[in-house]
């Protein structure tokens, strides 16, 4: 017979209780994950370069791990610096995910590993979808790609932790509108920190290896409003939520929820 | 294109309470709520849900998607609005950063329409099924 079965399941479920649990083992052995999102070409490998570098004259033992879909360029880049770098191909798969990732680190990673920077995929949509245990999330934009890029790609910038402008030294010649990019910044994300920085002239190289220590050592990290789980406790309204039969999406407002399900 | 893994996860996970419910022969539907700004194209999940379900106890199954439109309150002066896409998650009343989302990040399964081999029976027979709630039509 024909049966309706209700399984109200989150479909990144599994992805998303990987990530926990990558998070968890990997703040018991004291490593942190610092997840870097952009698109190709953002300068983010030179970016990550400087950073590792600056981290081995600070003594931090960090490792690099870059996702890829065929190149092999961005570790051999990475190397130079001298800290453990993996390259991890994808097989044309656009982004990683929180069990990939804790395969790729098994056997791999050095114990002392304090920050462990992953070098995600290169595009802005996929990747931001998936969990992958960070504690920072990173999306990088440069000065290229135009002041609209955060409102092209709302996911990415507004479930960052920290925005990073890259290329700095020739927003003059591409005409970079800095208050412009930082109100779009704001719209989708309000209260994220962003940062300006250029590889080749060394603006505001270190900033980001600052931020991952920070949160390494247990500063509270940025809340962006886009990864608030709707279900709020202690706010205004004295709703109850006792009857537990009810959907868990949408707890606040009754008239919210006329809205959603017309 | 990540809605390909997002169809495989949705298919897989059908699949596991199917088997878990047991003697089920046939998927006809699967609802899934979407959320505005759960950065999913639906379009491209709907093809990417054919090519995922073939081969599987969901093939030829119909992917019914429920859209939730984003929507925020500005927790210092209360108001709510609709985020619209790009969202705008300051507030448009105040210009206050402290909003809460209260809308339109879903991604999950709602419920899924299948045929089981069996009879009908007075009561539920799923003891060992915990998650998945049958209810008869
Ligand atoms: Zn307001």
């Amino acid at each position: 017979m024909c049966r309706v079965v209700d399984l109200r399941q989150a479909v990144l479920a599994k992805n998303d209780a990987g990530a926990h649990e990558l998070r968890a083992h990997l703040a018991a052995r004291g490593t942190v994950v610092v997840n870097l999102l952009s698109s190709p070409g953002s300068g983010k490998t030179a970016l990550l370069e400087r950073e590792l570098l600056c981290a081995r004259e600070r003594s931090v033992p960090v490792a690099a791990l870059t996702a890829d879909l065929a190149t092999e360029n961005d570790a051999a880049r990475l190397a130079r610096s001298g800290v453990p770098v993996k390259q991890v191909l994808t097989d044309g798969l656009c982004h990683l995910e929180s069990g990939m990732l804790a395969g790729h680190l098994e056997g791999w990673l050095p114990d002392d590993t304090r920050l462990l920077f992953v070098e995600n995929v290169g595009n802005l949509v996929c990747p931001a979808s998936y969990d992958l245990g960070e504690t920072l999330r990173v999306t990088l934009a440069s000065v290229t790609e135009g002041e609209d890029k955060p409102l092209k790609y709302p996911t990415a910038f507004g479930l960052a932790h920290l925005v990073v402008v890259t290329k700095t030294d020739i927003a003059d010649a591409v005409e970079f509108d800095e208050a412009a990019f930082r109100a779009n910044v704001e719209q989708v994300n309000p209260g994220v920190e962003v940062v300006l920085t250029s590889a080749r002239r060394g603006q505001g190289v270190g900033v980001l290896l600052d931020r991952a220590m920070a949160a390494a050592d247990g500063a509270p990290v940025h809340s962006p409003v886009m990864a608030r789980q709707p279900h709020h406790h202690g706010h205004t309204h004295t709703h109850t939520h006792a009857d537990d039969g009810h959907t868990h999406a949408h707890p606040e407002a009754t008239g919210a929820m006329a809205h959603t399900h017309s | 294109m990540h809605e390909m893994s997002v169809a495989l996860a949705v298919v897989d996970q059908v699949a596991e309470a199917a088997a878990r419910a047991g003697s089920v022969t046939a998927v006809r539907s699967v609802r899934l709520q979407v959320g505005e700004l759960a950065g999913v194209v639906p379009d491209a999940l709907a093809f990417s849900f054919e090519l995922a379900c073939a081969g599987t106890l969901l093939e030829g199954a119909e992917l019914v998607t429920e859209a939730v439109p984003g929507r925020a309150r500005c927790a210092p002066c209360a108001h709510e609005w609709a985020t619209g896409m790009p969202p705008r998650l300051t507030c448009p009343v105040c210009d206050g950063t402290r909003t809460e989302l209260l809308a339109g990040r879903e991604l999950q399964i709602l419920d899924v329409h299948w045929d089981d081999g069996r009879r009908q029976s007075p009561s539920p027979t799923h003891a060992t099924a915990r998650e998945p709630i049958p209810e008869e039509r």
